[in-house]
């Protein structure tokens, strides 16, 4: 290169404009469509779906997929898969059930305990992917059957042959810790909304949405620090690397390994928050808890930028992804569409997601 | 000159029992170019591989700055300052220019909880040393995907000066480049050897090795056939002790003397 070039710009960089800058976003198209999908339920759905009521409606089961979501995101980034998180759902909310209502123990001991187990399952299937170099998808296939299994097993073992395990809510009543897992955060803030007529309430002054459900503000939170931690802390940057070219990263210094492992443990801790959430309102649980969600929570990724070959993708794409998929899981009962449409949809969305990122890497990259 | 950095004393190493470097002598001095020429199979990548901590000789000795060392991991080998550019580059096409920088090695600022990835600083300091070298950035975001493979090699130079290499190892750098692009690295090389650090450039291509190249030492059959000084020795002399001489010339008359 002429030294000239030090003082010169180069005549071949054309700047680029705002809209293309965009582009390179992997969250964009997630936001898209949140936008789009907005658009059409408030074109077709009644119009109670995007009150108070009805956002807080459609942001529980999104809050609960979105938090597989992102940890399967931040998975996927680091260039692996889980599938066994679904079944982990259930096997940790079999595990948790046993603790509180078997066991008796408090939810100070049976939290981190299960948590604490789930980790350890996640790190085995860690271990394993990287001890044969087997590729993460059929090693966390087999996770999927062992954990479905288990948790069956487990259950018919602790309740005498029933498939369903109850009492969990009776048992956790009162504890310090439940309204940190269950039920609605920031009722003060309601009540005192309904009180100014901010929010709609009853005719006897409640707020007809008593709180913010717990699970909300965990995605929130979950989202807020996965996405700080990717952009913006040296363990982001060897997570890209990571996903990006493990040996490439390996040689320069960043733990691969490390990464790898403490990923899979934390999909399978995300696993479990959702099993205990879920588990203590519901006061129930049972062998089906969590089925499919390790595909949903792999297409929320995915409709977030994510791409599968791992490397690229972001966080708050797959918080912007289970929004989508709560909107429409939940959306299709305000209108007067088939439900069942929720699949169709599910498919078709994935598979632009995966063509509209493809589009995507090529641009960034620089390829054509 | 001035002692050399490095210098590596009858290395030999030993695959069960096949015998990949079988004697081989070599040092590097600082601000020099000292090319490592051989053809496929002679033993430069098990001999770069020594030097750079991945192997451990199976006899022979390292002295480093004038003490005697023995390298563990390729760690302790980038720690003491000898940098190793492979041909992959140990670069990530979907990752920014920036965060290919400082991959592994990023800088922080705060503390405790907050302690973050100053992208700022990482920014400013990668687009000054990618200027330094000759190659102005779109922006300190752009990612190499879309840098040309001599770019992307003179990132991984830059990277590997900035972080203090005092031996900077190149693995075949020019092998796969256009002959714009190979001027570029090549002029890369010049620079960074004027900052006084050790350049070893490995290599089968001659002309390259000739047009940057301060001693020259041929590697054949894992065992060096001894270094010349530039000046002292022509290409085609430099062609056939890599060939092994004797089949070489042979070869040469059947093309009609083309290589």
């Amino acid at each position: 290169m002429p030294t000239d070039t030090l003082t010169r710009a180069d005549e071949r960089i054309k700047s680029e404009s705002v809209v293309a800058k965009l582009m390179k976003r992997p969250e964009l198209g997630a936001i898209g469509g949140v936008v789009l999908v907005t658009i059409f339920f408030m074109i077709t759905a009644d119009h109670t779906m995007f009150t108070l009521s009805g956002v807080m409606n459609f942001m529980t089961p999104a809050a609960q997929l979105g938090i597989l979501g992102i940890a399967a995101a931040l998975l996927m980034i680091g260039g692996e898969f889980d599938l066994s998180i679904g079944s982990m759902v259930a096997f940790a909310g079999m595990i948790f059930g046993v603790f509180v209502v078997n066991v008796g123990m408090p939810l100070i001991i049976a939290i981190p305990l299960t948590l604490g187990i789930a980790a350890a399952l996640g790190a085995t299937n860690g271990m394993v992917v990287l001890r044969t170099g087997l590729p993460s998808f059929i090693v966390t296939l087999a996770g999927l059957f062992v954990l479905r299994g288990a948790a069956l097993v487990g259950l018919k073992l602790f309740t005498g042959g029933s498939t369903q395990l109850r009492g969990i809510r009776e048992a956790v009543e009162g504890d310090f810790l439940a309204p940190i897992f269950s039920g609605d955060a920031f009722g003060f803030l309601m009540r005192w909304l309904a009180e100014a007529g901010i929010v709609d309430s009853f005719k006897s002054g409640v707020p007809k949405v008593p709180g913010i459900p717990v699970e909300i503000i965990w995605f929130v939170a979950f989202a807020a620090i996965a996405t700080y931690v990717l952009l913006r802390t040296p363990i982001g940057n060897w997570i890209f690397a990571t996903g990006g070219d493990s040996l490439a990263a390996e040689n320069s210094g960043v733990p691969v390994r490390r990464v790898k492992i403490s990923l899979f443990m934390l999909t399978a801790m995300a696993a479990a928050l959702v099993a205990i959430i879920t588990v203590i309102d519901a006061g129930s649980t049972d062998a089906r808890r969590g089925f499919m969600k390790e595909f949903e929570a792999i297409i929320a990724a995915v409709i977030g930028g994510c791409l599968l070959t791992g490397g690229y993708g972001s966080a708050i794409g797959a918080f912007f992804g289970a929004i989508i998929f709560g909107m429409v899981t939940i959306g299709l009962t305000y209108t007067r569409f088939d439900q069942d449409w929720f699949q169709v949809f599910l498919g078709a969305m994935l598979l632009l997601a995966v063509i509209f990122n493809n589009v995507i890497r090529r641009r960034v990259t620089g390829e054509r | 000159m001035s002692t050399p950095i490095i210098h590596m004393e009858n290395i030999k190493k030993h695959y069960g029992n096949v015998i990949a470097l079988n004697g081989v002598t070599f040092d590097v001095r600082a601000g020099e170019c000292h090319c490592l020429l051989g053809d496929n199979g002679a033993g430069k990548s098990t001999f770069i591989k020594t030097m750079s901590g991945v192997h451990k000789p199976t006899e022979g000795s390292i002295t480093f700055e004038g003490k005697a060392l023995s390298f563990n991991s390729p760690r302790d080998a980038m720690e003491a300052g000898i940098a190793t550019v492979f041909q992959d580059l140990a670069m990530i096409p979907l990752m920014s220019v920036t965060r290919n920088f400082f991959m592994g090695r990023e800088p922080t600022k705060g503390r405790g909880l907050l302690k973050r990835f100053d992208i700022d600083t990482a920014n400013e300091i990668t687009m000054t040393e990618m200027r330094k070298m000759g190659i102005n950035l779109r922006g300190p975001d752009q990612a190499v995907g879309t840098l040309s493979g001599g770019e992307r090699q003179t990132v991984a130079i830059a990277r590997a000066v900035h972080f203090g290499a005092k031996v900077l190892i190149l693995d075949e750098p020019t092998s796969a480049l256009g002959v714009r692009q190979t001027a570029n690295v090549l002029a890369t090389i010049n620079r960074v050897r004027a900052q006084g650090v050790g350049v070893v450039f490995i290599s089968h291509n001659v002309r390259h090795a000739m047009a940057v190249g301060d001693r020259f030492t041929v590697l054949n059959r894992g065992q060096t056939l001894g270094t010349a000084t530039r000046g002292d020795i022509n290409a085609a002399q430099l062609q056939d002790l890599m060939a092994g001489g004797q089949e070489m010339a042979e070869l040469e008359g059947s093309l009609g003397g083309t290589i």
